[in-house]
């Protein structure tokens, strides 16, 4: 099984070296001939504007749409997360629009106000917190009807969320030494070539 | 609420991880920065004048003027960073007040002081530093940095510093790798550098920080010469906007920096791009006028 990591811009080798710890084969994206294959993909943080710009410029975003709507799990972190919701407030910026989200970009402010915080996340098992860093992130205001909410802020923002195969954080499990976000969705890639 | 840590070393190099594979491009005026963003930039460096220009314009370069980098903040929602000059706490901590994403520590700006750099330990803002060895870099890892650039020669479109720089450093962590753990004391000696460090860079076979090609970047062949040496991306000052055509430019060197290892798409974005900035021969600027010396 090899899981892809959309590689157009930003933290793409940090996720692949998780997965490799993890014993999972990986492949770099950048071309639509490299999802051939993928049993899932990764879009990693980085600036949500270019990468959107060069999925479109390279003809990416059909490709994922398609494979996506076959259920085939897609996890964005960050601004993997912007580009996999249906709505971020209007702004003008490509979007593969998949998830029935609203998403607010920025939402926490500038870098300045960039933070690392404990989350619960009932999903991952157990009752270990997760240590979650949030680097000029974004946030939920809103989700769809099919959307599980995963993991809240203690003021109710919503960080982290599942739409069957379409899993989101705004934060980023792959700077940290903790694997279970990693795992879970090796485990759901696991699932969907099963099915 | 949960207790949030701000200004931590993993949130502050985190954001550098964030944009790695990228480019960031220094802009002049507000309309700069969209035409950065529009073109795929990752972060803008805000300046009231490129390198270039404060090259032929000689004098004591500064800070930029708050009201322009506010300016240039509310036009773009990518990252904005500025330039203080070393040693400048004063200006950096104005910096910081105005809310910039990121701080570049320059010799691109005159020194305010030749003997210190900044202790960007008290900042939760993020800083870059320049270097031209892997001594220089980690000294100013010490000292806080969250990020490493090569100085190259900024403002002469000649990207034969930066490659020397970047060689420089790759290799020497090469070198570190290879040695017995009794002889990374006298390396870090010798290199002038915390033995902590060095002997971390030994381990991981990297700095432990991200670390992007700067100074004399001016084609997109440049851009992906500087990713195969082993940066993990690219700042470009001069080259994008004194080209004839900034906008296209800053798209190909964007796209290059992408598929940095794929010479097909790199010759397709390189066709027709127009003039590149005017080069400048290293051998013909003054020695006192070189930015690379400066800091150390």
């Amino acid at each position: 099984m090899t899981i892809g990591v959309l590689a157009l811009q930003g933290a793409f080798i940090e996720h692949r070296k998780v997965l490799e710890r993890l014993g999972v084969d990986t492949r770099e994206v950048r071309l639509p001939e490299q999802l051939e294959g993928l049993a899932g993909l990764i879009i990693p943080g980085g600036e949500s504007t270019t990468i959107g710009k060069l999925a479109v410029t390279y003809g990416l975003l059909e490709p994922i749409r398609a494979k996506a709507a076959s259920g085939w799990p897609v996890w964005g972190t960050c601004a993997g997360m912007i580009l996999l919701a249906r709505d971020i407030g209007g702004l003008a910026q490509p979007l593969l629009g998949l998830m029935d989200v609203t998403i607010r970009r920025n939402a926490f402010g500038r870098q300045v106000d960039s933070f690392e915080t404990w989350l619960d996340v009932p999903e991952l098992g157990g009752d270990a917190p997760f240590r979650a860093i949030f680097i000029r992130a974004p946030l939920i205001e809103r989700v769809g009807p099919g959307v599980q909410v995963l993991a809240r802020l203690s003021d109710g923002a919503i960080v982290a969320a599942r739409q069957r195969n379409l899993l989101v954080t705004a934060f980023h499990p792959e700077l940290t030494d903790d694997l279970r976000f990693h795992r879970y969705f090796v485990r759901m890639t696991e699932e969907a070539t099963k099915a | 609420m949960e207790p949030r840590d701000t200004g931590t070393v993993a949130v502050k190099r985190g954001l550098a991880q964030m944009l790695k594979g990228g480019v960031i491009m220094d802009v002049v005026t507000p309309e700069h920065a969209r035409i950065a963003e529009d073109a795929g930039a990752v972060a803008v460096m805000a300046l009231e004048r490129v390198p270039a220009d404060i090259r032929a314009h000689g004098g004591v370069a500064r800070m930029s003027d708050p009201e322009l980098i506010l300016k240039i903040m509310d036009a773009v929602s990518i990252p904005v960073m500025a330039k203080c000059r070393i040693g400048h706490f004063v200006e950096a901590q104005v910096l910081e007040a105005l809310g910039v994403d990121f701080i570049d520590e320059s010799e691109v700006l005159t020194p305010a002081d030749e003997e210190h750099h900044i202790d960007k330990h008290q900042f939760k803002v993020p800083f870059v530093c320049g270097c031209r060895n892997l001594g220089e870099a980690l000294r100013r890892i010490a000292e806080g940095a969250a990020m490493i650039r090569t100085k190259g020669e900024a403002g002469t479109g000649n990207v034969v510093e930066a490659v020397r720089h970047a060689r420089a450093v790759m290799g020497e962590i090469r070198r570190l790798t290879s040695m017995a753990p009794e002889e990374l004391m006298k390396a870090a000696k010798e290199m002038g550098a915390p033995y902590e460090l060095v002997k971390e860079v030994a381990q991981l076979g990297r700095l432990p920080v991200v670390n992007f090609a700067a100074g004399g970047i001016a084609t997109p062949a440049d851009a992906a010469l500087m990713m195969q040496l082993g940066m993990d991306g690219v700042f470009v000052g001069s080259g994008i906007f004194k080209s004839s055509d900034p906008a296209r430019r800053a798209k190909a060197i964007v796209e290059a920096t992408t598929h940095y290892n794929d010479p097909k798409i790199i010759a397709e974005v390189s066709k027709g791009l127009g003039e590149a900035m005017p080069g400048l021969e290293i051998s013909a600027i003054p020695q006192d006028q070189l930015l690379a010396g400066r800091g150390w």
